[in-house]
This record gives structure tokens, C-alpha cells and sequence, in this order.
């Protein structure tokens, strides 16, 4: 039982990681994202279709990175080279990503394909409790995994990563040091609108093999909160993301098994967890122990350095 | 969040010759969609019905407005049909009922129609379908098709519609089977793909063998096609998400309907009433049964149905115990519209949560 719980936990947490993942890169370098949820749906749709006309699933996820990519770099050619309000961008990015999957996605709506299948490693799979649920998975799982070493090393471990930190703390002292504030920021965005591509993709191409308007259901959103309950960085990302998606597995569980638990405590059980965490998140933001980027939000221009 | 972007379609007809020997009015209708005509589901079937109604000579071509969320924005999309000179509007979620009254008050020449609602006016009725009948019919598949007595069940919310149809599936399944059990598990959505998807597989993972659901997407066909189990679809015909799991599927048939209700207009007949057709009307069906239902099944099934259609059957028939035992119909009695529409209890076999 255990075992099958921390299953569906990481594959209904997956599609919320690869998302908050893409929103870190996208905060870290001070750009604000609201357009997630949006992201997800394009990523979704273009992973579905990309599968659908190729045949391959890799292709499939290459065509989700690609439109997501291509996506974003609306929203970041509005909020860097343009100075727009990234809220506001965002949040049209979004509306733009409902409306112009809702047109495409007409003729793929009924389609089916092959889904990913569930790679077995051998040996690990077989560990008792965590076998299933970390090693016989499919392959956007496993690259879930080490995208988030990867983020984490990238950010804490490279120059340039140390550098994308810089622009979302102080983007005029990255300035300064010679580091072009646009061009990171408008990498970060676009690097990590490509990355919810693929979390909407996981929608499409593994967890329910279709495509259907608005299948992404809200988990972009999600998403966003959990940036800030992560506090930017990756590895607690995977934690929040698991967490949510493990809530919603458990309660669904224990109604199979027969527990008579009110409707009502179930149905709460997600709102209650997201309470917690804007509380969390507060306390440590009135500590001063914040990870949040100073810069923000706040669109850099060097003329305007004080 | 609901769909933002409206799309508006005006579907041309060829065959504008009625208008010269129409006798009496003629209609232009106007529907109102909670979701995209895309969506193989609820608002599928009725664009479906739409399409058959068009049929009708006099009958011009007609409008259907997408995606449209409850609330205030369904009064200003039904007021936009109203503006634009249909006589007769269609609104087709239980969302669009304050809108749907409001907006009639201020144009009686124009005649209303609100599915699944409860409220009426001089210029407003309602209409819905028996779906109970299906699901009894469905839930004999079930019972029969069952080898470890498990059937799941994937539910949107505990309101009486849905409590209705699980009830009368449970009733159906225990007919044929009375050792099988029905495990409810409630998704708290109507659409959310991912969600429906592991609430089958957590029954799945209790031993369910047979599935049958009341949501609005097909991911509960494609995660018993997957396992190797049986499944009963709902809304439409889905069975290529599941070609090989797929039994059957109780589903909508809006054109009688749409087409009575347009001739009536038409007539100057109409007035407002409470429409619950059923089998017999065809507004409610079963899709075409599998080869995998063996044929003696098919039979009981389908001697079933015609019992149904013809007024001998009512699959709320007492004697009917609630899951604590209690008597919650009388032997021989038949349970009544207001408590069928109201219903909030389980009835015996059902394993899920409901709290009273």
C-alpha cells in the first residue's frame, strides 16, 4: 500500500515539479511568471501533437520544450527589453495560452497515442517501499530527478549560475561586473518556460495520454505557490511538489480502501496545505530569512540606476 | 479558471427554402455551452442534439456560444443571443439558472430553456434526462462482467444527480450480483484529467475489476484499458480511448428533444413545463453493447431496456435498503420524482463516503 502511494505521490507530483522548476529559473533571474499555468496548456498540446503526426514521444517532449520556449520569450520580450509589467504579462500569457490551445487542440481532441511506458531499472527497482515509486518510472521522471541536481548545481556551482543570481539580487551590480542583465534574463525565461512545457507535456504524453482543453486543471498555479514555498531553490521544490501531489493521492486512497471520512475534510485537505504554506512562507518573510530575489519583479534599466 | 476566450460560430445551413412556405414562426435558436463542442462529453452531446434540430424546415440556422462560465458573464451571452434575434435559447449547464431567469424577465417574447435547473417562469421551463435508467442497465454489465465482486465507481461530487446514478448502477450491479460491491471514490472536480486518472487506478488498486465513472473527461477508460480491467464510459461513446476495455456507456440524446421543443415553438404550443424524459423518449440510451458481453448478458440487458421504455420497470422499485440496513423504500412501492431528484442517501452494496 505504501509502495503504491509513493507511486502515484511522484507521478501526480511530477507535472507540478518540472513547472515550479521552470518558474525558479524564471524568478531567479527577477522576472515574475504568472503565466504558468498557460505554459503548461502550449506544452501539453504541443507535446500531444508533436507525438501524434511524429510517432515519437521524444520528439513529442522536443515540440513541448520548443513551443513553451517560443512561448515565453513573449512574455520575456515584454518584461525585459520592453520594461513591461511582468504581472500583467504574465497573466496574458496565460489567457493567450488557454485561447490559442483551445483553437489548435480542435483536431487532436479524440486522438490517442502510445504513452510513456515505465522503465524498470534493474536491481533498484526491485528495494522494498521506494522501488516502484523512484525507480520504475518513465523517462521524464527520471529526468525530473536530475534536473533538479542539476538546477540546484547550476545555480550554486557555475559562474554563470552564480551570475543568473546575480541579476535577480541586484541587477545593476551584475551591470557592473560586466554580466548583460537582458540577455540572462531573457535566457532564464525562456529556458524556463520550457520547462513547464515539458511539466504540461507529462499531462498529455504520460499521465493521461489525450488531449483535452484545459487539461492542465490548474496545476500551473499551483505551481506558482509553490515557488514560494520553496523558497527558489529545487530541491525543495521536489518536496512541495510531491507533497501536493501526495495529498491528493492519499485522499483519494483512502476513500478506495473504505474509510468513511467526511467528503467535506477531504475536499478541504488541499486548501488547508496551501494555508500552511503562505503562512510558513510569511513567518519566514517577516524573519528576514526570505530566499526571495531582491530585484524581483522590478524591470532593470541602467539609466535608471540610482 | 474558467475558459476566457468566447468563440462564437455560426453554423450555415443550405436550405433557406423553408422560410417561403413555413406555416407558423419561425425559430432561430441559440445555445449556451459550459464547455467546447471538442470536449467528446457533455457538451458534445448536446451540440449533437443541436445539429439534428437544424434539421427541422423551419428551423433557421442556429447559434452555440462555447465555454462560457457561469454567473454574470452566461446573462451578458445570453442577453447578446437575445439582442441578435433568436426566439428561442438553450442553456445547457446548471450554472447559467440565475442568469437564464433573470434575463427572461426582461424579454417575454423570447422563449427559455434551462437543463437541470429547478427553476421556471412564465417564459422559462426546464429539461433533463432520466439518466438512472442507463446506469441500471449499465450496472447489470457490471454486476455480470465482475469476477471479484469489486466494481469502482469515479464520481464528480456528492450532489443527488450523481448520488442517483450511483445508486441506480449499485441497484442494476446487485440485480444480477448480490455478493458485488460498488467503491465510490469522489474527485471534488467534474474535469480534471489528471485527477480522475488516479482515483481509477487507487480502485484499480483495491481489486476493482469493472469501472464505471460520472465525469466529464475519458481518463477513467484509459486507466482501466491500461490495467486490463472493464470499463463503463458516461456522456458520449468513448470507447477508442478504450477499444478493448470499454462495455458500454449510458449516454445523451438531445435531438428528440431539441427538435420536440423547436416544433412546439413553432406551433405556438409551447409553455413552460419541468421536462424529465427518459428511455422511452430516447433522450437517455445505452451505447451499443461490446462483443466481449457475452450473449445471454446482451439479452437479459436488452429485455431489461425494453421493460424500461415501455413503463414496466422503474429501477427504484421498493423494496430498496440504504447501506445501513434501513429500510429506504417500501416492497412494491416506486420511489417519486421529488425523491429521486432530492436523493442524499447510499443504498445497500455502496462502499464510498457520503455524509449526510
Amino acid at each position: 500500500m505504501v509502495e503504491i502511494l509513493l507511486d502515484a505521490t511522484v507521478r501526480a507530483g511530477t507535472p507540478i515539479l518540472f513547472a515550479t522548476l521552470g518558474a525558479i529559473l524564471n524568478e531567479r533571474a527577477g522576472i515574475i511568471n504568472l503565466g504558468i499555468e498557460g505554459l503548461m496548456l502550449i506544452g501539453a498540446l504541443a507535446g500531444f501533437a508533436g507525438t501524434f503526426y511524429s510517432g515519437s514521444l521524444l520528439i513529442g517532449v522536443l515540440c513541448a520544450f520548443i513551443a513553451a520556449f517560443v512561448a515565453g520569450s513573449i512574455h520575456a520580450l515584454i518584461t525585459v527589453p520592453l520594461r513591461g509589467n511582468q504581472i500583467v504579462s504574465g497573466l496574458a500569457l496565460t489567457m493567450f495560452g488557454i485561447g490559442v490551445t483551445a483553437l489548435f487542440g480542435r483536431g487532436m481532441v479524440g486522438e490517442t497515442i502510445v504513452g510513456l511506458e515505465r522503465i524498470a531499472l534493474p536491481g533498484l527497482s526491485q528495494l522494498p517501499i521506494v522501488g516502484r515509486a523512484l525507480f520504475q518510472q518513465d523517462l521524464l521522471i527520471y529526468i525530473s530527478f536530475i534536473l533538479v541536481f542539476l538546477i540546484w548545481f547550476f545555480l550554486y556551482r557555475t559562474r554563470i549560475g552564480l551570475g543568473l543570481r546575480t541579476v535577480g539580487e541586484n541587477p545593476a551590480a551584475a551591470d557592473t561586473c560586466g554580466i548583460s542583465v537582458s540577455l540572462y534574463r531573457f535566457l532564464a525565461v525562456t529556458t524556463g518556460a520550457g520547462l513547464v512545457g515539458i511539466g504540461g507535456a507529462y499531462l498529455s504524453l504520460a499521465m493521461t495520454p489525450m488531449w483535452i482543453e484545459n487539461m492542465s486543471a490548474g496545476r500551473g498555479w499551483i505551481a506558482v505557490a509553490l515557488v514560494i514555498f520553496s523558497g527558489w531553490s529545487s530541491h525543495r521544490a521536489m518536496l512541495g511538489a510531491y507533497l501536493f501531489g501526495g495529498i491528493t493521492a492519499m485522499q483519494l486512497r483512502f476513500q478506495a480502501i473504505g474509510t468513511d471520512i467526511s467528503t467535506h475534510i477531504l475536499q478541504m485537505l488541499p486548501y488547508i496545505f496551501t494555508i500552511l504554506v503562505l503562512v510558513v512562507s510569511t513567518i519566514r518573510l517577516q524573519k528576514g530569512s526570505s530566499q526571495q530575489p531582491q530585484g524581483l519583479g522590478q524591470p532593470y534599466d541602467r539609466e535608471d540606476r540610482k | 479558471m474558467k475558459k476566457t476566450m468566447v468563440m462564437i460560430l455560426v453554423v450555415l445551413l443550405a436550405g433557406f427554402t423553408g422560410h417561403a412556405f413555413a406555416q407558423g414562426k419561425q425559430v432561430k435558436a441559440g445555445f449556451v455551452y459550459v464547455g467546447p463542442v471538442g470536449d467528446a462529453g457533455w457538451t458534445f452531446a448536446h451540440d449533437q442534439g443541436r445539429k439534428e434540430m437544424e434539421k427541422l424546415p423551419f428551423v433557421e440556422p442556429s447559434t452555440y456560444i462555447e465555454s462560457v462560465p457561469g454567473g454574470a458573464e452566461s446573462a451578458r451571452v445570453i442577453n447578446g443571443l437575445v439582442r441578435r434575434g433568436h426566439n428561442l435559447i438553450f442553456t445547457t449547464s446548471f450554472g447559467y439558472m440565475d442568469a437564464t431567469i433573470d434575463v427572461a424577465a426582461r424579454n417575454k417574447d423570447v422563449v427559455f430553456m434551462h437543463a437541470s435547473g429547478y427553476r421556471t417562469a412564465e417564459n422559462v421551463g426546464t429539461y433533463f434526462g432520466r439518466m438512472y435508467e442507463p446506469r441500471y442497465l449499465s450496472g447489470m454489465i457490471a454486476g455480470k462482467m465482475t469476477e471479484k465482486n469489486i466494481v469502482g465507481y469515479v464520481a464528480a461530487f456528492p450532489i443527488p444527480e450523481v448520488i442517483r446514478g450511483i445508486n441506480a448502477f449499485t441497484l442494476g450491479v446487485r440485480s444480477v450480483n448480490p455478493d458485488a460491491q460498488v467503491r465510490v471514490v469522489w474527485t471534488q472536480t467534474w474535469f480534471d484529467p489528471g485527477v480522475e486518472r488516479d482515483a481509477a487506478d487507487s480502485l484499480l488498486d483495491v481489486g476493482a475489476d469493472v469501472l464505471a465513472m460520472h465525469q466529464d473527461a475519458p481518463a477513467t477508460l484509459q486507466a482501466a484499458e491500461a490495467r486490463g480491467a472493464y470499463v463503463i464510459g458516461y456522456n458520449s461513446d468513448n470507447r477508442r480511448f478504450a477499444p478493448n476495455a470499454f462495455l458500454t456507456a449510458p449516454v445523451w440524446n438531445w435531438g428528440p428533444l431539441y427538435s420536440h421543443i423547436a416544433q412546439a415553438v413553432h406551433d405556438g404550443t409551447w409553455s413552460s413545463e419541468q421536462i424529465w424524459w427518459g428511455m422511452k423518449e430516447d433522450l437517455v440510451q445505452l451505447a451499443t453493447l461490446s462483443d466481449r458481453i457475452p450473449a445471454d448478458v446482451q439479452t437479459l440487458v436488452n429485455e431489461r431496456a425494453e421493460e424500461i421504455r415501455t413503463g414496466n420497470f422503474h429501477p427504484f422499485t421498493g423494496p430498496i435498503k440504504d447501506r445501513d440496513g434501513n429500510e429506504a423504500l417500501a416492497s412494491g412501492q416506486i420511489m417519486s420524482d421529488p425523491d429521486l431528484l432530492s436523493m442524499n442517501f447510499f443504498v445497500e452494496g455502496v462502499i464510498g463516503t457520503l455524509s449526510n
